[in-house]
Parts: C-alpha cells; sequence; structure tokens
C-alpha cells in the first residue's frame, strides 16, 4: 500500500512504538541485572546508583548455572541432531517420491504438532518412570522428540519442494540410483534449509518447559527455564540473579535469531502462507 | 500391454517407504501411542497417593466427576477469557503492525529483528520479565503509576485474579504479536501491488483499498493465524505457571495447568488422564472447525 | 548408437487425462527425428517415457534391440538436455560435465580426458572451475550439451533445448546441433513447439496432436503432402488458407465447389465426394497477373500488407469476411480496401475430407 506523507509518518512513529515495547523489557532487565539487590527494593524506576557484577557472579558460582545451560544444550542438541538426520529422509520423500498415502501421512504430521503437550505428559511419565529414564537426558530427548519431530518434517517438505525438480531428472538420467540422487544432488542444495529447521528445532527445545518440569527431578538435570522458574531466593524472589539469568539464558538465542532472521522469518511463514 | 506399475515406480515406492519409516515409527511411538494410553489411563483410578489401590477400571467415571467439577468449570472459564483476550488482541495488533511494516521501507529490517526476539526467547523468561515489571515493589510499572500520581498506594498485581490477568495477557501479547505480524506481512507482501495501483487510478480511497482488497486476500493467512494462535493460547501453561501459579488459589489457573497440577500434586493420574483427553478433544474439534473453515475460504476464493 | 523404437505406447494418468494413444514411432540408427506439436499434444511426455522417467500405461519401447519398458532412466543409457539446461548449481562446470561419469564409476583419468576433450570441442575449456551461475545462458546451454556428449550415450533426447535463448542464439545454436549431428552420426530424438526448428533440423519429423501421431515423414514431405488438415496449418509460415466447400465428379475430373469460388482439381480417388475442405499455401497464391488454365479466382479485398524486405504478406478479407493471407514479391503495388483477384493454382491445391480433415489423394 503507498501511502502519503502523513501515512508514512504515521506508520514509521507507530512503528518506533512498538519496537520500544518490544525491546523495553529487555532493556530494564538489563539494567535490574546490574543493579544491587538492595536498591532493587527500594523502589523500581530509579536509575542504580552503582553498577555491580554481583548477580552474573552469583549465577555462576553459588548457582552453578553452567549445568542447566550444559543440559539444556545437550538436550536440544541431541533432539535437533536426530531429527534433522530422521526427518530430512521422510521429508525428501514426502515431497518429491510418488507414492501412496503421502497426503495422508503429511496431513498427520501437521496434526501431531497441533497436539497439547500437556494430554501426554502423563503416560510418558509412567513409560520414563518404567523405563528408570526420569530425570536423564534420554528421558527429555524422547518426548521432545514428540513435537520436534513433525515439526523438523513439516519445515524440511517445505525446503525440499522448492530444489527444481528437473536437477534430480538430470541426475537420473545421468546414472545416479535414487539414493545417490538424494546425497549427491538434492541434500547439498537443501543445506540452508537444513540450517533454518535446525535452528528453529533447537529454539523449539531450548525454550521447552513442559515436559522439563514434569520429566526431572532436581538441578543436576534442569533445564535453563525449569532451572530459571525455580529460582528461589530466602525471603524473596532474588530478581537480580534471575534477571541475570534470564538474560544469559536468552543472549545465545538472540544472537542466532538475529543472525538469521530473514531466513527464520522465511521458514516460518512460508509454510503457513502456503497452508 | 506392459504393466503401468513398472519396477522402476515400485521400486521408488519402496524407496520412499524406507525413507518415511524412521520419521513416522518415531512419532507413532512418542505422540501417539501414548495418547492412546492416556485414552486407556483415563478410564480407570490411578491414584499415585496410594498405590495400595491398584489400577481399577472406572469407565467413564473421571469424567462424571470432571462434569460436576467447579475447578474444572472455573479453568475453562480462563482458558477461554484468556484465549478470547489474547488472540483478538494479537489479531488486531498484528495486523496493524504488519500494515505498518508492509509500508515503511527503510528500518524494515530493524523492526524485525526488534520484534524476533520476544519471540524466540523461552515464555518463561518472558513471563519472568513482565512478573518483574509488575512486581509491587521492584516493578517499574508501579514506580510509573505512582510517580504520576495515578494511585496512592503501588497496587499489587497478582493479589486479585482481575488484576492479575492484566500483566499474563499483556505479556502474551508482547511475546507472541511478533508471529501473528510476520505471517500477516508475508500474506501482505503476497498481494501484487498492480491491484492497488488500479484502484488509485479508479479513484478509490485508502479505506476502501483496505477493506476491499487487503482484507479479502489476506482471509488465508489471517485464518492461518487465527488458528495457530487460538490452539496456542488454548494450551497455555509455561506462561501462567510463572506469572501467577495459577493464582492467587486457582483463580487464573487454566485447563493445561489444572491437569498438571491433578497429575502431580495431587497424584491423580487417571483423573488427569480424563482431563488431558477432553484438553485434547476440544483441540481436535477447534482445529477441525477452523480447516474447514479455512477450506470453505479457500474454494469460495477460486472464482 | 542405437535405435529407438516406440509399439502402441499409451499414456493415460490417473485422472483420466489421456497423453499419448496408440503411438508407435520408429527412430533409425543416427537419425535425427523431430517430435513437434502444439503445446499439450504429448511431444514431452513421450520423450520422457523413452528417457524412463515416465511409464507407459501399455505398449513397449526398445532401445538398440533391447526392451527397456521398465527400466528405470539410470540403466538405459541416454544423455538428455533439458530446458532448463537442469545443471548442478553447487557444483563446477568440471563436476557437472563428469558427473555421469562418475556415477558410472568411470576412471578418473578417463573422466579427466573426456571431459577436455568435449570442453575443448564446446569451447568450455576456459569454463571449467566456473560455477553455474556465473555462466552467460548460452553458456550454460553449452554445458548441458557438453554433459551428455561426456557420456558418450546410445542415443542423445533433447527437451525444447533452445527455448530460453534469444533469437539470434536460437538459430546459430540450432546450425550447431545441426553441425554436431552429422559429425557424430548420433541418434537423436529432439522436441519442439517451433516448427521452424522442426523442419530445419529434422531428418525426419513427427507431428504430434493430443498424443495422437498426425503424421512422420521427412519435412519436405510434410510440406508438400500434409496428411491432414491438421500437419497443413501446423506446418509452413504463414500458415496454409482453407476454404471449405464441397467436392463432386463432374466429367473426367472433379470440380470444387467454395463459398465464393469453385474451380477443377486432379481428379481424386473414388468415394470421396461430398463435403471437403481446400488448403493453399500463401505462397502458392498469386495476385495480379492474369488467370491460368483451371486456376480458381476469387475476389478478396485487400486489407493489411505486411512489407517484410524480401517478400510481402497480405491479409485479405473474401466476401464473407474469411481471412485469406497470400504471400507476394515485395514490389507488387497494392492498395488498402482496394479488391484483388485472387489466382489458386490448380497445382498447388490440397484436398482434405470434410468430415475428419484426411488428405484426399489424387486417384490411381
Amino acid at each position: 500500500m503507498k501511502g502519503g506523507g502523513w501515512g508514512r509518518w504515521a506508520a514509521a512513529g507507530a512503528l518506533a512504538l512498538l519496537v520500544a515495547f518490544a525491546v523495553f523489557p529487555f532493556a530494564w532487565a538489563l539494567v535490574a541485572s546490574v543493579t544491587p539487590e538492595a536498591e532493587l527494593f527500594e523502589g523500581g524506576g530509579g536509575w542504580p546508583r552503582r553498577l555491580t557484577g554481583d548477580h552474573y557472579r552469583a549465577l555462576f558460582t553459588e548457582r552453578d548455572f553452567w549445568v542447566p545451560i550444559r543440559n539444556s544444550l545437550v538436550v536440544a542438541g541431541a533432539t535437533t541432531a536426530f531429527c534433522v538426520a530422521v526427518g530430512s529422509l521422510a521429508a525428501y520423500a514426502l515431497a518429491r517420491l510418488r507414492f501412496r498415502g503421502k497426503a495422508a501421512i503429511l496431513g498427520f504430521v501437521l496434526a501431531v504438532t497441533m497436539f497439547p503437550q500437556i494430554s501426554i505428559v502423563s503416560p510418558l511419565f509412567l513409560l520414563l518412570r518404567e523405563l528408570r529414564l526420569i530425570n536423564t537426558y534420554p528421558g527429555l530427548v524422547l518426548p521432545y522428540l514428540t513435537f520436534a519431530m513433525p515439526l523438523t518434517v513439516w519445515l524440511l517438505v517445505g525446503y525440499f519442494r522448492q530444489i527444481p525438480p528437473d536437477l534430480e531428472e538430470a541426475a537420473r538420467i545421468d546414472g545416479a540410483t535414487r539414493w545417490q540422487t538424494f546425497t549427491r544432488v538434492v541434500l547439498p542444495l537443501a543445506v540452508p534449509g537444513l540450517a533454518t529447521t535446525a535452528i528453529l528445532t533447537f529454539i523449539y527445545c531450548w525454550n521447552e518447559f513442559l515436559f522439563a518440569l514434569s520429566f526431572t527431578l532436581g538441578p543436576e538435570r534442569h533445564t535453563v527455564p525449569v532451572a530459571i522458574a525455580l529460582f528461589r531466593g530466602q525471603y524473596q524472589v532474588p530478581w537480580g540473579e534471575v534477571l541475570a539469568a534470564s538474560l544469559v539464558a536468552t543472549a545465545p538465542v538472540a544472537a542466532v535469531v538475529l543472525a538469521f532472521q530473514r531466513r527464520i522469518v522465511q521458514g516460518l511463514t512460508s509454510g503457513a502462507v502456503k497452508g | 500391454m506392459a504393466d503401468p506399475r513398472s519396477d522402476d515406480l515400485r521400486a521408488e515406492r519402496r524407496f520412499a517407504w524406507t525413507l518415511v519409516a524412521p520419521a513416522l515409527a518415531t512419532i507413532l511411538l512418542v505422540a501417539v501411542f501414548p495418547l492412546g494410553w492416556t485414552v486407556w489411563e483415563s478410564l480407570h483410578r490411578n491414584d499415585l497417593r496410594m498405590p495400595w489401590l491398584g489400577k481399577p477400571f472406572v469407565g467413564l467415571g473421571n469424567y462424571a466427576e470432571i462434569l460436576a467439577d467447579g475447578r474444572f468449570r472455573g479453568a475453562l472459564g480462563h482458558t477461554a477469557l484468556f484465549t478470547a483476550l489474547t488472540v483478538s488482541l494479537e489479531m488486531v495488533l498484528g495486523l496493524f503492525l504488519a500494515l505498518a511494516m508492509n509500508r515503511a521501507f527503510r528500518g524494515r529490517g530493524v523492526v524485525r529483528a526488534a520484534i524476533l526476539v520476544p519471540w524466540a526467547i523461552p515464555t518463561v523468561v518472558a513471563a519472568l520479565l513482565w512478573r518483574f515489571l509488575f512486581d509491587s515493589e521492584a516493578g517499574i510499572v508501579n514506580a510509573v503509576l505512582v510517580g504520576v500520581g495515578a494511585v496512592d498506594e503501588p497496587p499489587v498485581w497478582f493479589i486479585n485474579a482481575a488484576t492479575a490477568w492484566v500483566p499474563v495477557v499483556l505479556a502474551d501479547v508482547w511475546k507472541t504479536t511478533p508471529f501473528v505480524a510476520l505471517l500477516l506481512l508475508a500474506g501482505l507482501q503476497s498481494i501484487p501491488t498492480e491491484l492497488y495501483e488500479a484502484a488509485a487510478v479508479d479513484g478509490a480511497g485508502r479505506w476502501w483499498q483496505l477493506r476491499h482488497i487487503t482484507l479479502p486476500l489476506l482471509r488465508p493467512a489471517l485464518l492461518v493465524a487465527l488458528i495457530f494462535r487460538t490452539l496456542d493460547a488454548f494450551r497455555v501453561f509455561d506462561l501462567i505457571y510463572v506469572l501467577t501459579g495459577g493464582g492467587p488459589g486457582t483463580s487464573t489457573e487454566p485447563v493445561a495447568l489444572y491437569t498438571f497440577n491433578a497429575l502431580f500434586q495431587n497424584l491423580r493420574f487417571g483423573y488427569g488422564a480424563a482431563l488431558s483427553v477432553i484438553v485434547f478433544g476440544i483441540t481436535f474439534a477447534l482445529a477441525l472447525l477452523y480447516i474447514r473453515g479455512l477450506g470453505v475460504s479457500l474454494s469460495g476464493e477460486e472464482r | 548408437m542405437a535405435d529407438i523404437r516406440l509399439e502402441h505406447v499409451d499414456k493415460v494418468y490417473p485422472n483420466g487425462y489421456v497423453a499419448a494413444r496408440e503411438l508407435s514411432l520408429e527412430v533409425a540408427d543416427g537419425e535425427l527425428l523431430v517430435l513437434v506439436g502444439p503445446s499439450g499434444s504429448g511431444k514431452s511426455t513421450v520423450l520422457r517415457m523413452i528417457a524412463g522417467l515416465e511409464a507407459p500405461t501399455g505398449g513397449t519401447v526398445w532401445i538398440g534391440g533391447r526392451d527397456v519398458t521398465r527400466l528405470p532412466p539410470q540403466e538405459r543409457d541416454l544423455a538428455m538436455v533439458f530446458q532448463s539446461y537442469a545443471l548442478y548449481p553447487h557444483m563446477t562446470v568440471r563436476e557437472n560435465l563428469g558427473f555421469g561419469l562418475r556415477m558410472r564409476k568411470v576412471a578418473a583419468e578417463e573422466i579427466r580426458r573426456r571431459v577436455d576433450a568435449v570442453a575443448e570441442s564446446l569451447g568450455l575449456a576456459e569454463l571449467l572451475d566456473r560455477r553455474p551461475a556465473q555462466l552467460s545462458g548460452g553458456q550454460r546451454q553449452r554445458v548441458a550439451l557438453g554433459r551428455a556428449l561426456v557420456r558418450e550415450p546410445c542415443a542423445f533426447l533433447f527437451d525444447e533445448p533452445l527455448s530460453n535463448l534469444d533469437a539470434k542464439l536460437r538459430v546459430e545454436t540450432r546450425a550447431e546441433l545441426s553441425r554436431l549431428h552429422r559429425r557424430l552420426g548420433a541418434t537423436m530424438v529432439y522436441v519442439t513447439h517451433d516448427q521452424v526448428e522442426a523442419v530445419t533440423l529434422g531428418d525426419r519429423v513427427a507431428v504430434l496432436r493430443d498424443g495422437v501421431l498426425q503424421q512422420v515423414a521427412p519435412p519436405m514431405e510434410l510440406y508438400r503432402a500434409p496428411a491432414n488438415r491438421f500437419v497443413g496449418e501446423f506446418i509452413g509460415s504463414p500458415a496454409m488458407n482453407f476454404f471449405e466447400g464441397t467436392l463432386r465428379r463432374e466429367g473426367a475430373g472433379c470440380v470444387f465447389r467454395g463459398r465464393h469460388f469453385e474451380m477443377a482439381v486432379p481428379r481424386a480417388e473414388e468415394g470421396s465426394e461430398g463435403a471437403a475442405v481446400l488448403g493453399v499455401r500463401p505462397h502458392d497464391l498469386g495476385l495480379g497477373g492474369a488467370a491460368g488454365e483451371g486456376d480458381g479466382v476469387l475476389r478478396a479485398e485487400v486489407g493489411v500488407v505486411e512489407p517484410m524486405g524480401s517478400e510481402q504478406v497480405v491479409h485479405l478479407f473474401a466476401p464473407g469476411g474469411e481471412r485469406v493471407v497470400a504471400v507476394t514479391r515485395p514490389d507488387l503495388p497494392l492498395r488498402v480496401e482496394e479488391t484483388v483477384e485472387v489466382r489458386i493454382p490448380a497445382r498447388a491445391v490440397h484436398l482434405f475430407r470434410g468430415s475428419d480433415g484426411r488428405r484426399i489423394p489424387a486417384a490411381g
């Protein structure tokens, strides 16, 4: 929509406001995270009289924040690796090969992404308890596959569809078997899509809360979201440390998202807009 | 007469199934099988606090109890309220944001980056940030309100349900509007500019263009956004767990949190399973409704 | 090199669409056969069935005496040049050229030798380390061609390889392909929708319409003796003129009566009487000058005169509004809206049955 001068300014103004609204909580949290505890409770709003790194230091010394970070990395990493590896095979077949039941499987995959997680928490808990996997890494990766696998497949199908089909035909005429066509021609061209899918899947796993809360018992296996949510202070919520932890937890995610924002937005919206 | 299903096609089919099998098996195993188990569980009484009672089959007994359960009805109400408020706000705000981003040429990247970050962080963190902003002593909202003299005493937002919803809704809007906006923006960008140019040449004003070109052509994207947001809002858990814990008491408890509490606080796994099934059923019904609506809308557009 | 044979090939899609019907075709060893037809005629489908990218629903495909109907593409020893070139974007030109050989586990030395030789002959030697994205359209086309040549297959398939080139390049490349064919003596099947390409390149041309083979013949025969009205209209530019009418036996010969003229035509075979269509090519019509013995004469009004430099294309309108196109020498003076006499020479006339468009052959 083309705008006249007034329209353009109003749009810009509105956008500026919205950007401020989006950024403000972070900015404020950043300020608070370097404000001494005592000052925080004097009534927020004032600029700190002195800055302190106490909260950040406490994170890594008293609270061993490395542990949840490591846990999240392992779980999210393992889930993503597995889902992208296995999912890319299925996605290629769904995108390019001819076989019956394709539409049904695609619909099924989409339906599973809409599963309410809470609905499978109880059987998963009982199952994991049977297998003695409560509070272990596999005990989280397994439930994470529930949402990560269909998500990965769904995203990758979109990417594989974009690869021109006559490249595969040319490869087959050139003498490549189907598997060779997939590995030598299609996969190399799908690398950007694979990377974006991996990033999105990793983010979803990193941010996951319900399963992590339900299937871990103690700080040694808590993931980052659970660890932060359960920070307990002696009398009240230790806001300084909580906010410091939040920023530490989200800074890498934010950095990755900012670096790949164009691809991420494309990946998120193309599947949805095309339906 | 050659066999139409030549060897080659059969080989392709075999190859395809080998590729699909691992992922499909995984999904069936970790998602579908537990769902079936939940249904089975829901027909039994399984109180983990009293394991000596065993797991007697009670048929639809749990469901009957749920229907009579006031706390469940409350949870449904809270969920409905949350869904209605957040979805409507996010759709409107998202559309507004998308329209504005579609117009402005410079700085679109900055805006997109800025709004992408709230979407990307864990809901838990978002909840904590907003909890902090609304904290009665350390929070800036109260500082501002007192500072400008709107109130004498800093209000305690989380002490009663009505005021507790404010930070909850705000936090969700803050976190999820970006997704809606980006989705709608993609939809907007797929509308050919020639339509607007032709309308402008014909003398149509901005409002007319919005009503007769933009909104109708945006309908599929709007519906998709609506589906995703409604389903997500219905399943809300992380946000409320951290912001209010469902409280005070259970006055802001949504269905997902109630189920969680039934399972892990009260350890009533049969009952929790029945709740899970109901949540799934409602989600499924909503999804069906929307998809049918989307299908009708799409086929109606093919004129 | 090998010959290619299609026997009674059908292709019916699950939704009922018929792309090819009872198609039987032979391509001799070393021949360049062109498949031509309007879009939707099934020519690409036929090519893909030869390649193995699509399976026929009926009939058999033979290559070099082998029944390949059920063989996948990689086992047919064919090479194909695609309309979009289908170059592997992530590989260099050298890797693109050598891909087929690598898949067949040919020794690296041999691959290098063949790739260098082909690159040399196509003028690609300097570009071997570039990626497709860094090449021009013409260069990409040559790489696609080179990839096929390197394989030294038993036959080549071309799917509208020139349609993405600009006009000048198209003409040049057409000549190159012709030269290449003569040099290699290779069996080639070439698909195009452009009838000019078809008649200039092909040893024989197969005209397709709606999945049915209309006529297979050397280009001149298609031009001079089209098997039906469709072929007559499709081959030759500007297209043949058609006049509806009736054919009657009169005395020793036949008479064609059209709406605005009648003329004697060579005696046609038994049973040809009835509704008929008379076709005559624009180049054969005469404007100005006296009518000869046996010529048909049509009075028409000059509509548009298009000067083409070496000739004039004249669009005329018969009294009923029917359009007639004639081609004359460039200096013939004509005025728009002037009514002229159009001569239809009896020797240049093509007769087709009114019912099904089939050619009416002369008697005896």
